[in-house]
């Protein structure tokens, strides 16, 4: 009996040393310096708030951390969409002017390895830039850095919750970089490719309502040779 | 007995390392594509959005009624030209599929209609539509980009409004139907 108490014990310690490797393996650290924070070309910069609530509309299942928004927003809770979100926000420009309006719909994606330290999410953003046109931007993100230094702290917080300074790109591809690609729909970006990356800052977070302050980013490269947005770009 | 315990301790690294492995961390449900073949090649895929019950956003300065009806549209007039609409899609079967976004804006006097529709196991299409009306009250417009499955195609995509003529009472107002024609993008080299 007491080599059974005593093999339990070990695995449960077995599995609780793979837990622990995993969340402070070194080996499995941010990627650093965006390739777009040291581009020569000009980039645009489109910033929006992730918390929900502030949001024109955010749904998700109902059932997620995040909670909808406004309530009575129709939830997506059918099967093939249950792991999806949606949301319609208001981008601003560097100087907190509105820019225009955008849409983001992401989704988990099943190409998530969490022994590789991949929580990745399938997203793309349609953006409209009144008197500029339409973007599309299709990325895939890793949350994997942002679940180990904000989410498992929050967890451990007697408080639930976590109160810092973070900030990351979670852009983590297709392109070769890391970067998203960006594709121009209407107007003067018609027929333009281009390179993008989506970041966070986050400042508060809790285990009940998610993100409670936080600013994302979108920053987009331009091709050289384009020079029409220098009213609403910042350059990096 | 010290032996049983990392003994033990082995086998729960290998364990967990192997659950994590083995047991898929995300598992999208998929619904079956019903993909037709076009007489010119190519593959031809129908959607459509029941109305008004498959929308999730109306949005537009001054709406009557918006939708939800709690949703406060920004009232910056930088936006007053823009109508953002966001639904979730059907296939031919008339199960849900996906999310879709509609935007409508004015940008000088040029129209722009474009179309985003995402479907979480394949992939998003991005459609830019012409602004005018065919005969049958058709509007077209093409594949701009596309992700995942549809990031190599290229092709076309038609909307069209579809009142309901059943009568029966619990039956939508009528549907937007939305047909994609792809092609793999090197065909067309």
């Amino acid at each position: 009996m007491k080599y059974l108490i005593s093999l339990l014990l070990g695995l449960v310690v077995g599995a609780a040393i793979f837990a622990a490797g995993m969340i402070y393996n070194p080996f499995l650290l941010d990627r650093g310096l965006s390739p777009l924070s040291v581009t020569e070309s000009e980039v645009i910069s489109l910033n929006f708030s992730s918390v929900p609530s502030d949001a024109i509309v955010y749904t998700n299942d109902g059932d997620s951390r995040l909670k909808p928004f406004p309530e009575k927003v129709q939830q997506l809770w059918e099967p093939s969409i249950r792991l999806t979100s949606a949301m319609a926000t208001v981008m601003r420009d560097a100087r907190s002017q509105t820019a225009g309006i955008g849409i983001k719909f992401s989704s988990r994606s099943e190409r998530t390895r969490l022994l590789r330290g991949e929580a990745i999410v399938d997203s793309v953003w349609y953006v409209y830039v009144p008197d500029h046109g339409s973007l599309f931007i299709e990325q895939f993100e890793n949350y994997w850095t942002f679940l180990r230094e904000v989410g498992i702290p929050a967890y451990r917080s007697s408080a639930n919750n976590w109160k810092g300074t973070w900030i990351g790109d979670l852009t983590a591809g297709p392109g070769a970089l890391g970067t998203a690609a960006v594709s121009g729909g209407a107007g003067s970006f018609q027929g333009l490719k281009m390179e993008g990356l989506e970041s966070l800052t986050a400042t508060a977070y809790s285990i009940d309502d998610g993100l409670v302050a936080a600013e994302g980013r979108l920053l987009i490269e331009m091709p050289d040779g384009v020079e029409d947005f220098e009213d609403e770009s910042s350059s990096e | 007995m010290l032996k049983t315990f990392i003994v033990g301790i082995l086998l729960g690294v290998a364990a967990a390392a192997g659950l994590l492995y083995a047991y898929p961390a995300v598992d999208q449900h998929r619904e079956a594509s019903i993909v037709s073949v076009a007489a010119n090649g190519g593959n031809i895929e129908s959607f459509h959005v029941n109305v008004p019950m498959d929308r999730i956003l109306v949005g537009a300065p001054d709406l009557k009624q918006p939708l939800p009806a709690a949703m406060e549209w920004p009232a910056d007039k930088m936006l007053r030209d823009i109508r953002v609409e966001l639904f979730k899609i059907r296939n031919a079967r008339d199960a849900v599929v996906g999310v879709a976004a509609r935007t409508a804006a004015k940008d000088g006097s040029v129209d722009v209609i474009d179309w985003v529709l995402h479907l979480p196991a394949r992939g998003s299409i991005f459609v830019s539509m012409r602004p005018e009306g065919l005969d049958g009250g058709f509007r077209i417009g093409e594949l701009t980009a596309g992700s995942r499955e549809f990031g190599l195609l290229n092709g076309s995509m038609t909307e069209r409004w579809v009142p309901d003529t059943s009568g029966e009472e619990d039956a939508p107002q009528g549907r937007i139907e939305l047909l994609t024609t792809f092609v793999g993008g090197e065909e067309l080299l």
